[in-house]
């Protein structure tokens, strides 16, 4: 987007935010940091506090206890902040009656920018063909585009998006991971929250994973998964019965992870073979669990999922 | 102004600017304007009414009286003694009881000639408001108290010496007091002086009543006049007459030194009920009421759309001061408003004046300085109103919630002074304390205390002067605006 790499980004440092809604805690100690040069995840299930720590980043709304900088400083004291932080919030709505170009005019002059960074802005999200009709009409997808032209358009060496991948059609999604790393790749700062895991796969080098307020994690993407593959191994067999009662002897938990298949840990790789041979009991392979995003999502968050749908069975108890 | 707040105010400028929703709106304003000024000027029909008499000063008069005259050469005097004015007040149809009109009169006057509108000077008793000296139609001093009659006799007396006629009162014939002295510019080589009898009509119940007011006279002592007296009913054709209750004339009649007259009618400056079918340049602006629902309605959702949408928070992102916001936006309104409220103004109120002229309306006249301040007025009564829908969207967050507020504030107390059957108490009161009290800018008449009238927002008098009026509006706007920037600075966006 812009011709030369943001040199030496500030970081936004959120620490120990606490919010009230009356008695409901919304935030209960948030703390994160995101650094230039990589996409940060902020993943968390719904009212895990992610619009709510975004808002007050941008000075939107107060809170209890905490503070948000970037660079240090709280955003509200930045001189035109909309050319030090880009944002995009979960609602993008512009005026229906404004025209998309429109929209990004009035934002412009808010940051002192003439009308060629607007049009410019325009091609760069591909925006160019609808920009003159009012944004009323425009599809979620075409929102949130327009909302991503809004944010870069002070040309910002930190972006912070809510929820940009929402109502974004695959061929949508695939661009926004794109556009996403390249102003990461160009030493930006880049927080952009998602509640569904899968849509920053690939994308974010880095994850806060929020829940209930808090974060449960803070660490990069290889360290998470890396954390949550450790001493685990992957056993194909077809004796699953026998195999689970003798590594279990041995100390081992095993879960059944599909039809012959089981996940063992509490024992390496070469024990469980040993074992498994004296026992007599088959098997087809035995290899080290490489655990996904999702799984290392779904581990941090079970304790903090608020709205959780009860299983049938649940049900019929 | 800081380069940040110019950056702000260009941001809620160019906001403005494209929504053709709230542009069109403005326009519309000022289209209304201009509408109702049209159909005001195009639906009337007084063609062939007969001409309604101005003073020396271009104002229009009552001059409508009974007159017992002859000329008087050069410099004279003349005195006379006032025994009885006696006065009836219509009851019913066709009846008549005797009663107290506050401002008839019975006394001397020197004037040009027998033409409505002449100037003059002249002293008189009154029907409960004393002696008083009056000329040129606006002017009034007062004298002793006291209404005259059988056993209080008022002696009044009336000196020229060129332009310059003083006015004298005696109880006794002997020890006169000086009531005024005064300059009165084209008397011309004969005026005529002489005795007249006025009677003006009574407020009665929403309107006013003709009356009917008889006066004895004797001792009648003239100075540098000659001839025959002669008895006239002035000004009886007049637009600004009410003419006399059913039955009853004009008259004199002498006997033994002593004349009876009888006499309706008024000499004085002409207000609303003087003239009931006049018009004024408030009534040519009676579209204001439209163009300010239409500019409250544009003022409300200029903010309310935002919290609509949420857009409020890309506005507060990009502009952190949030007190200039509310500021930006303010200014940005209002100007676009006030530019619209003048423009509409100035257009409706030259056009409908001429059509109604030229439909044979009269249109009570203003001064350059008055149509000025009337436009400016207007203009700014409909920005300062559209600033306090701003200020009330920007409290209730709610579009709809802050039309009908600031529509019930501003616009419903004057709709309240239109319907005629709604006290005058109740509708000064309300044009006194709502916002509503800021359409007195619009008030081109002047009340005077010398004349009885319905001096009311219907009639087109409002209880405050135009610019404190307005002052009322602007106070609240100022509170509302003052809530609305603690509000705005103090709630999560």
């Amino acid at each position: 987007m812009s011709e030369f790499r943001v040199v030496s980004a500030p970081e936004i440092v959120v620490s120990g935010l606490r919010k009230r809604y009356g008695r409901k805690p919304a935030l209960d100690g948030m703390s994160f940091t995101v650094r230039p040069g990589v996409v940060t995840g902020f993943v968390g299930p719904n009212g895990a506090g992610k619009s709510t720590t975004m808002r007050v980043i941008l000075g939107l709304d107060a809170v209890d206890e905490g503070i948000a900088l970037i660079g240090g400083r709280p955003y509200r004291s930045l001189r035109c902040p909309p050319r030090h932080v880009g944002s995009l919030l979960d609602a993008a709505s512009p005026h229906p009656g404004r025209s998309g170009r429109g929209h990004l005019l009035w934002l412009a002059h808010a940051q002192g920018l003439s009308a060629r960074r607007v049009d410019q802005v325009i091609e760069l999200v591909g925006l160019a063909p609808v920009a003159r009709r009012a944004a009323g009409g425009y599809s979620l997808g075409m929102r949130q585009r327009l909302g991503i032209a809004a944010a870069v358009l002070g040309d910002p060496p930190v972006v912070v998006l809510d929820e940009p991948f929402n109502g974004m059609d695959p061929d949508g999604i695939i661009w926004m991971r794109g556009f996403l790393r390249s102003l990461a790749a160009q030493g930006r700062a880049v927080l952009v929250s998602s509640h569904l895991m899968s849509e920053l796969q690939d994308t974010a080098g880095h994850l806060v994973v929020a829940g209930r307020g808090r974060a449960l994690a803070d660490a990069g993407v290889a360290e998470l998964i890396a954390g949550a593959s450790r001493n685990r191994v992957a056993l194909r067999t077809t004796a699953t019965t026998n195999a689970t009662r003798v590594l279990a002897r041995a100390g081992a938990s095993v879960t059944a992870t599909g039809p012959g298949t089981l996940t063992v840990s509490g024992l390496p790789a070469d024990r469980i073979v040993t074992l498994l041979g004296r026992s007599e009991v088959p098997f087809t392979e035995v290899s080290a669990h490489r655990a996904t995003l999702e799984d290392v999502y779904l581990e941090l968050t079970r304790e903090a999922v608020e709205f959780r749908a009860t299983t049938p069975a649940e049900v019929s108890r | 102004m800081t380069a940040g707040f110019a950056r702000v105010l260009h941001a809620e400028w160019t906001k403005f600017t494209t929504v053709r929703a709230w542009v069109t709106g403005t326009v519309t304003a000022a289209l209304m304007l201009v509408l109702f000024a049209l159909l005001a000027g195009i639906s009337s029909d007084q063609k062939g009414s007969p001409p309604v008499p101005t003073g020396p000063g271009g104002e229009p008069v009552a001059d409508s009286f009974y007159f017992v005259h002859r000329p008087l050469t050069g410099n004279g005097s003349i005195t006379v003694s006032v025994s009885a004015l006696d006065s009836s007040i219509p009851e019913g149809p066709g009846e008549l009881r005797p009663g107290t009109v506050p401002w008839a009169k019975a006394g001397l006057i020197i004037r040009r000639s027998t033409r409505q509108g002449s100037p003059y000077a002249a002293i008189m008793t009154t029907g409960s408001h004393g002696v008083r000296m009056q000329d040129s139609y606006v002017n009034d001093t007062a004298g002793p108290p006291g209404p005259a009659s059988a056993r209080s006799v008022r002696r009044l007396r009336l000196d020229r010496a060129g332009d310059t006629i003083t006015g004298y009162t005696s109880a006794d014939g002997t020890h006169w007091t000086t009531v005024g002295t005064t300059h009165v510019s084209g008397l011309g080589p004969t005026p005529q002086a002489g005795l007249f009898v006025a009677s003006p009509p009574v407020a009665d119940g929403m309107g006013t009543a003709g009356t009917v007011s008889t006066s004895v006279f004797g001792d009648l002592r003239v100075r540098g006049a000659g001839g025959r007296w002669t008895g006239d009913q002035v000004g009886a054709g007049s637009p600004s007459f009410a003419g006399y209750p059913a039955g009853r004339s004009g008259s004199y009649t002498e006997s033994d030194g002593l004349f009876t007259v009888t006499g309706a009618g008024d000499i004085a400056p002409a207000v609303r009920d003087t003239l009931p079918a006049g018009g004024t340049l408030g009534d040519i602006l009676t579209g204001t009421f439209a163009a300010l629902v239409a500019v409250i309605v544009v003022g409300a959702l200029f903010v309310t759309t935002e919290y609509r949408t949420n857009l409020i928070r890309t506005t507060l992102a990009a502009a952190p001061k949030r007190t200039h916001v509310l500021m930006a936006k303010a200014i940005v309104l209002g100007g676009v408003t006030f530019a619209a409220g003048l423009t509409g103004t100035l257009v409706a109120g030259p056009l409908g004046e001429h059509l109604a002229r030229a439909n044979g309306v009269y249109i009570f006249p203003v001064t350059s300085s008055t149509g000025l301040r009337v436009a400016l007025g207007t203009a700014a009564l409909l920005a300062t109103a559209s600033v306090l829908a701003l200020s009330a969207g920007t409290i209730l967050r709610h579009g709809a919630g802050a039309v009908t507020a600031v529509t019930v504030a501003v616009v419903l107390p004057y709709l309240l002074t239109v319907i005629p059957f709604v006290p005058a108490s109740t509708a000064n009161r309300l044009t006194r304390v709502t916002p509503a009290a800021a359409f007195a800018v619009q008030q081109t008449l002047v009340p005077h205390h010398q004349v009885t009238g319905n001096y009311t927002p219907y009639n087109g008098y409002w209880p405050l002067p135009p610019w404190a009026g307005f002052a009322v509006l602007a106070g609240y706007t100022a509170v509302s605006l003052s809530a609305a920037a603690v509000l705005l600075r103090r709630r999560d966006a």
